[in-house]
């Protein structure tokens, strides 16, 4: 569907991107993983027709980005980072007038805003002025106007970024419910969003792939095991051992005590095992106090740390967070 | 039929908002004070040359002001990249947004009728000049649309695409004026190149074609460096 080859862009004399080969089948969830500055938004700015690229090609459901552009871009909907919308105008319009630039005709349009606004949740927001929705809903309408000519390739930049938590679940939620029907890249960079989300991860720094695997893999093979930290107050040898009974456990560890703190333990167990609540029963049975338990997980500093920095990451993951 | 979806959206919202209302009061006014001096002056005639000429000279300012939005405005919310990753070719879009720009600007000409009303009911003016000079001044500020608009497609910022647009026409206009201060072939092409001396014969009731096909290139000719603008935005 989407077929990227050696593409290579420069900003002035700065490289963006420098020679990125990727493909992405039919269908696919693929999430591109980067920090910022990475060269997600402009390979998407490429792909998407917006910005030539200094060298390489790209095609779009079969179309050449450059010389079949306006065939590409018929296929592609797109969402940028910053999800512009002529503030001015009312859902319903501005709907209507997207659908209009992209050739569908008049009852089409009727039809397909009734149904992008109910997968959406826009139901309540016909007739809004944009400049006065939330940035919650303009994430939404942002969508809406992407998927609205039902196109071959969704193409959305950091779609969750700036909106609060119970939207984020909502929008990662209405993105995979999409991914059904669409082929699908999205930027982010956060880690869990891409395990929750896509099939595939294309990790991506300072313009280069650094990595490209499914989301799983990709955190075990860096990650190497579940961690959780708890704050318990308790007598500490005896919470141990009754950690250690939990069932999934693989090793208890205590780490740092400062003076006046209560201690805190390092539980680790199997990738994909679900333990915390098991964790918070038994501290709970035993009559301690359970000050704070939580999942660790390896921020994307670590983890690009480990990339960059090893040519091959390991799959024991030797890895020691300090504290 | 996407020109015509941009024209019809851009038309939309100048009709609207109020900037385009109050760029068309703030013309009103200057040519209304104007046109009061030019007919109450001793041993006045009952013509439009005075509303013309002064109200040529005001375009200037307020071709700019109606155009400074039009592409402005896309590029500092980033809509642009969404109207440019839709499948619309970017002299579609150029294209739409003049023509909204031209039916703005008709519809405030047509306002300054009713200067032309008031001397046919207290006068009795040559009709002739009245038509040519209305024709002048459509074509002046088409040419001066497309000025304003190419200012629009260089800068994410209003006031430099309106001050752009200002310069550059302010040169076309008073080209004349160095044309006065040289002879030769370079009077001639000063003068040549002047909207001022062409829009002279306009207000005089005479319609030269080669003044029509001045003002008609002129357009043209910044429609096209505004597509090429818009073209170079996507290497920038």
């Amino acid at each position: 569907m989407i077929e990227v080859n050696d593409l290579t862009k420069y900003y002035g004399s700065f490289p963006a991107v420098m020679d990125i080969n990727f493909k992405v089948e039919q269908g696919e969830i693929v999430g591109f993983l980067g920090p910022n500055g990475a060269g997600k938004s402009t390979t998407m700015k490429v792909i998407t027709g917006f910005i030539p690229p200094s060298s390489g090609t790209a095609t779009v459901a079969g179309y050449d980005i450059i010389n079949e552009s306006l065939e590409a871009r018929r296929h592609i909907g797109y969402m940028p980072e910053t999800v512009p919308l002529y503030t001015e105008m009312t859902v319903r319009e501005y709907l209507d007038y997207m659908g209009k630039l992209r050739g569908m005709t008049a009852e089409r349009i009727r039809a397909r805003i009734d149904d992008v606004v109910e997968i959406c949740h826009l139901e309540d927001y016909h007739t809004s002025i944009i400049g006065k929705l939330s940035k919650g809903f303009r994430q939404r309408l942002g969508i809406a106007q992407a998927i609205l000519h039902e196109p071959d390739v969704l193409v959305l930049d950091e779609p969750t970024i700036g909106i609060d938590p119970i939207q984020v679940v909502e929008t990662r939620q209405l993105i995979k419910d999409l991914g059904g029907e669409h082929t699908l890249i999205l930027s982010t960079h956060i880690l869990p969003e891409v395990s929750q989300i896509c099939e595939r991860v294309i990790v991506i720094n300072e313009g280069q792939i650094v990595a490209t695997d499914e989301p799983n893999n990709l955190a075990r093979r860096l990650l190497g095991s579940e961690r959780v930290d708890l704050q318990v107050k308790g007598p500490q040898q005896e919470v141990i051992a009754a950690l250690e009974t939990v069932d999934g456990v693989g090793s208890v560890s205590r780490i740092n005590i400062q003076r006046g703190e209560l201690p805190q333990y390092r539980v680790e167990s199997e990738l994909g095992e679900e333990i915390r609540a098991d964790l918070a029963r038994t501290v709970v049975e035993r009559g301690w106090e359970l000050h704070r338990l939580e999942a660790v997980t390896m921020s994307l500093e670590e983890i690009f740390l480990r990339l960059t920095t090893e040519d091959e990451y390991s799959p024991d993951g030797e890895s020691e967070v300090s504290e | 039929m996407n020109t015509f979806y941009i024209a019809w959206k851009e038309s939309k919202i100048y009709f609207a908002t109020p900037a385009a209302y109050i760029v068309g009061a703030m013309f009103l006014a200057l040519t209304g004070i104007f046109f009061v001096f030019e007919v109450t002056a001793p041993f006045s005639e009952a013509s439009v040359r005075g509303i013309v000429d002064w109200a040529s000279f005001f375009l200037i300012f307020l071709a700019p002001l109606l155009t400074m939005r039009l592409l402005s405005e896309e590029q500092k919310l980033g809509t642009l990249e969404l109207l440019l990753t839709a499948p619309v070719r970017d002299w579609e879009v150029i294209l739409g947004k003049y023509i909204a720009s031209l039916l703005a600007l008709l519809a405030i000409l047509a306002v300054t009728l009713y200067y032309t009303l008031l001397l046919y009911v207290f006068g009795d003016p040559d009709t002739g000049p009245v038509l040519s000079g209305y024709l002048g001044l459509v074509l002046y500020g088409a040419a001066a649309l497309a000025i304003g608009l190419l200012g629009s497609s260089l800068s994410a910022n209003q006031i430099v695409a309106a001050v752009v647009g200002i310069a550059i026409l302010l040169m076309l206009a008073f080209a004349n004026r160095v044309g006065d201060l040289v002879t030769g072939i370079a009077a001639q092409v000063f003068n040549g190149l002047s909207m001022n001396e062409h829009i002279s014969d306009f207000s005089r009731g005479v319609i030269d074609t080669s003044s029509v096909a001045f003002f008609l290139s002129l357009a043209a000719v910044f429609l096209f460096l505004s597509i090429r603008s818009l073209e170079t935005r996507r290497w920038r």
